[in-house]
């Protein structure tokens, strides 16, 4: 064999070894996630998720925003939002019909309840009872909302932690 | 040749670095899993809200009372069966049962009442609502206590007669036997049923009025009954004190590798999450179907009995306003997500509580773990589980983890034994 052969075949085993050892040793880094779907435990909360609390409707009809009444999200617990409905030039609208619904996307499940909006508390304010989180992590609430014979919907995206 | 020496040198002492660097690494907690397991931690569990359904659940004289009746083995068909019969306080409230046994055998396993005042929904299926309501389904189960309603009123007037006006006031008299027979309710025993249809309204009523007032006394009891700190409390406690000494103290490494799993790769806390390790909620984990027993449609059927129950949180019963009822108001009554669906166990002394799962299917931890490692297709519905391709070793590591989260019942001694 010629030297310059037995050369060009080290080269490649050696080169070949490094990249091994590299990945192993790389890891801890790169997450077994990129390797098998299966070894990844829970996903992340997807990147550069909008989570505020206040937006414009998917038609743009109506801005919307939402605060849970208790201060904080609690985990576990059954609690009450209050949803505030505005136009898109900021009068408040009374007398909408709206519908709750939500999930987790990453899980393919909805709410664990079923919560509604039981009162019109005036000045585009809503009561929305029922409301409850059982489970850590990116969630969806999506609303719609019938106001003057127009409908939009509106998801917030938001993150228990 | 010579050149590439150095080169492989150095790409080894690099990666050689970056693999110590990566394991004392892993040794820490990251801000985000620290406030996961602060989430866990015990002294994450919010103070007891009060139950708007039971004007007695923190009445001292009412928990005495609730005290004697869990133990009174008279409150049944045979005389030898009481709360205290499943519910052993020295097994964590259970009976080391895969299915519970009273005066016969029921179809479930008996759950721990440890912590369940903080639970919106009793039993695996949820077909209650309360902890009073819970209490007075034994009662009057075939299986169970075997009795009637009428027959444990009878029991209150003999014995209790004292304790219980002194809560409830005035008990009404029951001593006529042809409006109060010895034994009625609306229970399977045809004769036991026919002798309660044949009372008047106000007389069933009186009785209920009794017997409801009796689940009361227990839930008052039962409401009393909290887990203790385990050592992987200890373990967060330090872990927030960032006291590294107390947390080696704590935990053995094999622990610490446990909980990094349950939170993270084995994701455990979907479900088992917060301070109590339950989400109160239920699912599906393709539990197969007991030997011997019919399939059980879990959630699915329970949505319905709890929303039909004569003892729920809307019903006349329940001292709770309507507006106090949001779990019950909002409940998710239909839907696929709830066949088979089960609630999560708290897994606080889950160690000292085998058998596992609704019917007992599972002998031990290991078991547990090799189902939800690879998880069979459920019995009926949709099992919410994946595969998790844990090793032998990271299962091992779980249940070394779980073993951490005993920590026994934190109640005064005298709640746990007989009066």
């Amino acid at each position: 064999m010629e030297k310059q052969q037995l050369k060009v075949i080290l080269t490649a085993v050696i080169t070949t070894i490094i990249v091994i050892v590299g990945l192993i040793v790389l890891m801890p880094f790169i997450g077994p996630r990129f390797l098998h779907p299966m070894m990844m435990g829970d996903q992340p909360a997807p990147s550069g998720l909008d989570t505020s609390t206040e937006r414009t409707s998917d038609a743009g009809m109506f801005m919307v925003s939402w605060s849970s009444d208790s201060g904080e999200l609690p985990l576990n617990q059954i609690h009450t939002w209050t949803l505030h409905v505005e136009t898109a030039d900021g009068q408040p609208v009374e007398g909408a019909t709206i519908l709750v619904d939500g999930g987790m996307p990453q899980h393919g499940h909805g709410l664990p309840t079923n919560p509604q909006v039981t009162a019109d508390l005036g000045n585009g304010d809503y009561r929305v009872e029922g409301m409850r989180f059982q489970m850590l992590g990116f969630w969806e609430v999506r609303f719609t909302i019938t106001a003057n014979g127009q409908s939009d919907s509106i998801t917030f995206d938001l993150v228990l932690e | 040749m010579k050149r590439i020496l150095p080169l492989i040198g150095g790409i080894l002492l690099i990666a050689a670095a970056i693999g110590v660097w990566s394991v004392t690494r892993s040794a820490a907690w990251s801000e985000e899993e620290k406030s996961t397991l602060s989430g866990l931690w015990i002294g994450s569990l919010p103070a007891l809200q009060p139950d708007p359904s039971n004007a007695y659940a923190d009445d001292t004289q009412a928990a005495e009372f609730g005290h004697e009746l869990f133990f009174d083995t008279r409150f049944s068909s045979t005389g030898e069966v009481s709360c205290a019969t499943c519910h052993l306080p020295e097994l964590m409230f259970t009976d080391g049962e895969s299915l519970a046994q009273g005066v016969g055998t029921t179809d479930r396993k008996t759950m721990t009442i440890i912590g369940t005042a903080y639970s919106p929904w009793q039993f695996w299926d949820g077909r209650k609502d309360s902890q009073w309501a819970q209490a007075l389904a034994p009662l009057e189960s075939a299986v169970e206590h075997g009795g009637t309603r009428a027959q444990y009123v009878h029991l209150i007037s003999e014995f209790y007669r004292e304790e219980y006006e002194a809560i409830f006031g005035p008990l009404p008299d029951f001593s006529d036997p042809e409006r109060f027979p010895i034994s009625a309710g609306p229970v399977d025993d045809p004769a036991a049923r026919a002798a309660w249809e044949a009372m008047t309204q106000a007389d069933r009523d009186a009785v209920t009025q009794v017997f409801v007032n009796m689940g009361k006394a227990i839930a008052a009891y039962e409401r009393l009954i909290m887990p203790g700190p385990a050592r992987f409390d200890l373990y967060v406690d330090a872990l927030l004190k960032d006291d590294k000494p107390a947390m080696k103290t704590a935990l053995t490494e094999d622990e610490v590798a446990g909980l990094r799993l349950f939170i993270g790769k084995a994701n455990c806390i979907q479900c088992h999450n917060g301070p109590l390790f339950t989400n109160n909620d239920f699912h599906n984990t393709g539990v197969p179907t007991a030997q011997n027993l019919p399939l059980d449609d879990g959630r699915a059927s329970g949505v319905i009995l709890v929303l039909a129950d004569e003892f729920n949180c809307l019903s006349p019963w329940s001292d709770a306003g309507d507006s106090d009822c949001a779990e019950l108001r909002f409940v998710t009554s239909a839907g696929e997500q709830l066949a088979a669906a089960f609630k999560p166990p708290t897994l606080r002394n889950v160690a000292e509580t085998a058998p596992y799962m609704h019917a007992g299917q599972f002998a031990t931890l290991e078991d547990v773990l090799a189902h939800y490692n690879h998880p069979p297709v459920s019995p009926i519905g949709h099992n919410e589980l994946d595969p998790l391709g844990l090793t032998p070793r990271e299962m091992a590591q779980i249940v070394a983890f779980l073993g951490a989260l005993s920590g026994g019942v934190d109640a005064p001694p005298e709640l746990l034994q007989a009066p």
